[in-house]
């Protein structure tokens, strides 16, 4: 496998391979707690370090893990991690943890990281192995604080409200723009609207950035702009 | 006029979408009339923000999706749409509830999902659904209907539309003045309250079947189905098998625990169950299509609807009813497909 440079990399992390807009992995928790900026930040931070911590040890034990028990040892790992996060959080952002709930603990299931655990960590160096966590975490963080954002935006009215849940402080009220919202936007469909709007509006780009390249370079078909 | 007994891929009705629409609208006439005799004039301000947020949104997603706007706009669909809406929501309504239904019926319930006729979902209930759980209080004040004996205070024109423009009453009227449970309300609260129906029957909002007002809504609107079915724009198979679906559990109930269980003519004459047997799910986008398959997807929505007002959290249930049964059409198409002329019964069957 070729080592792209990291700038490229995170560009694949980030938009073109990104967990949640384009894998659609680790929906669950995209889909659950999104209900407002804080919360996604929160998940985010927590997928993003178990990610690059456990794309270090499957990376750094690849050469003792048997091929067939792969996938039961990949979840000890990813488990064991999560509790350590889990119980982080207990200690210091007690009031996060009682938002986020049980989506903590449900780290260990998301797809999201058991595919780059077996995607990329098992067949390349620690290092490497722990830029893609990187990347590929940050990518999944950014998307669930974009719809945080939004679904904040639409639903409460308000942005970076209760973001003394992880800085500490007195409660804070963040940007008040209304007082209430559309309460929709709050409740699980909101979610899967505000996901499916995204995958559009990153789709559209794609296609107008595809096309503006086939109009400069007419002789490359699609395939060479992949 | 010619029509095709059964839709096939090469034998098509001679019949245009905008005149099919334009005697669908024709036949809720009636029961707009008694809408506004009975719940007064704020119908016909809903029916108005409905039909100006559903055009609207049919023209701007035809421009967004490059296709010639004026197709969309005379071929009354949209106002199909946003008649059935006005129909569904409170005569009290404020005009940005309203808007946000039609709007969230034509742009993301049928253009999203490629326009008229590839809309999986009836798009009046989709929308409807969307207003009923994002503005719950809005939609839940029904004022009294204008009934001899029920305290029926009565809403100038001037003073409904001031509540559709700002969602605001005159100060010396409060909202408990005004507003009334409506008859499907008042029986589930008072059969969870441990009441038997005889008890409940004795409120005076109940008529004769269902609720005062409501049930002479639903005679003008089935006069108009019957016309319907007459002029065979509609065909009898959903409305019989949504009433089947629907009387069938309630008559066994009722005969078995007349206490707990209101009769049938109770559930045929309350909310929108004439509604939706005539002009709800008969919409042909979103139905099955064999006549089989429309006796089975009117009968489970007719099922669905008495278990969701006997054991859901709802009053009534048809728009959750229809969307549910909207999303089991394509399985219901697939196992009721005709039987194809020369072919053995078994090979028809899909492999």
């Amino acid at each position: 496998m070729t080592s792209p440079g990291f700038i490229d990399r995170f560009k694949t992390g980030l938009w073109h391979e990104n967990p949640g807009l384009v894998q659609l992995l680790g929906l669950c928790p995209l889909l659950a707690v999104t209900s407002s900026f804080v919360n996604g930040l929160g998940l985010g931070i927590a997928t993003l370090a178990v990610l690059i911590a456990s794309n270090g040890l499957v990376s750094a034990t690849r050469r003792w893990i048997q091929a067939e028990i792969r996938i039961p040892i990949y979840v000890l790992i990813i488990a064991s991690l999560v509790t350590c996060i889990e119980l982080i959080f207990k200690a210091w952002f007690p009031a996060l943890d009682r938002s986020l709930g049980i989506f903590i603990p449900l780290i260990v299931t998301n797809c999201a990281i058991v595919a780059r655990a077996e995607v990329f960590a098992s067949r390349n160096p620690i290092g490497s192995s722990m830029a893609d966590g990187f990347v590929m975490g940050s990518g999944f963080a950014l998307l669930l604080m974009a719809i945080g954002a939004f679904r904040e935006l639409l639903g409460q009215g308000s942005l970076f409200a209760r973001m003394d849940m992880l800085l500490g402080g007195d409660p804070m009220r963040g940007l008040v723009i209304t007082d209430g919202g559309w309460l929709l936007a709050i409740l699980p469909p909101g979610a899967f609207f505000s996901l499916a709007l995204a995958i559009a509006i990153k789709n559209s780009i794609d296609r107008r950035q595809r096309e503006k390249r086939q109009q400069a370079m007419p002789g490359r078909g699609r395939h060479a702009s992949q | 006029m010619d029509f095709a007994r059964r839709p096939s891929p090469y034998w098509s009705a001679r019949v245009a979408v905008p005149s099919l629409m334009l005697q669908v609208l024709a036949a809720l006439i009636p029961a707009a009339i008694a809408h506004v005799w009975f719940f007064g004039p704020g119908f016909i301000f809903n029916l108005l923000v409905a039909s100006i947020f559903a055009v609207g949104g049919e023209w701007l997603m035809m421009v967004l999706r490059k296709r010639p706007p004026e197709v969309a706009l005379t071929d009354y669909t949209a106002l199909v749409t946003a008649a059935l809406l006005a129909f569904a929501v409170p005569s009290l309504t404020p005009w940005w509830v309203t808007a946000t239904g039609a709007l969230f019926a034509i742009v993301v319930a049928k253009h999203l999902y490629g326009g008229l006729g590839f809309n999986i979902f009836n798009p009046a209930m989709a929308g409807y659904v969307v207003i009923l759980i994002a503005f719950p209080m809005h939609l839940n004040l029904w004022i009294a209907p204008r009934m001899g004996d029920i305290d029926y205070q009565y809403l100038t024109v001037l003073q409904t539309l001031k509540y559709t423009l700002t969602g605001s009453l005159p100060d010396v009227l409060g909202f408990d003045a005004v507003s009334r449970a409506t008859p499907l309300d008042v029986m589930k609260s008072g059969l969870n309250g441990m009441r038997t129906v005889s008890e409940i029957r004795a409120n005076p909002i109940m008529g004769d079947f269902g609720g005062r007002g409501w049930e002479w809504i639903g005679n003008f609107l089935a006069i108009g189905g019957f016309w319907l079915l007459i002029k065979k724009i509609i065909r009898w198979h959903i409305p019989v098998g949504v009433g089947v679906g629907l009387m069938l559990p309630a008559t066994i109930m009722y005969l078995v625990d007349p206490g707990s269980h209101p009769s049938p003519g109770f559930h045929l004459f309350s909310g929108a169950t004439i509604l939706c047997a005539f002009f709800i799910a008969t919409d042909p986008v979103s139905a099955a299509t064999s006549p089989k398959g429309r006796l089975v997807f009117g009968f489970g929505i007719g099922i669905l609807i008495f278990c969701i007002r006997t054991w859901g959290s709802y009053a009534d249930g048809v728009a959750f009813a229809v969307l549910i049964m909207n999303m089991a059409v394509p399985a219901i198409d697939l196992v009721t497909r005709p039987h194809i002329v020369g072919h053995d019964r078994k090979r028809t069957k899909p492999s």
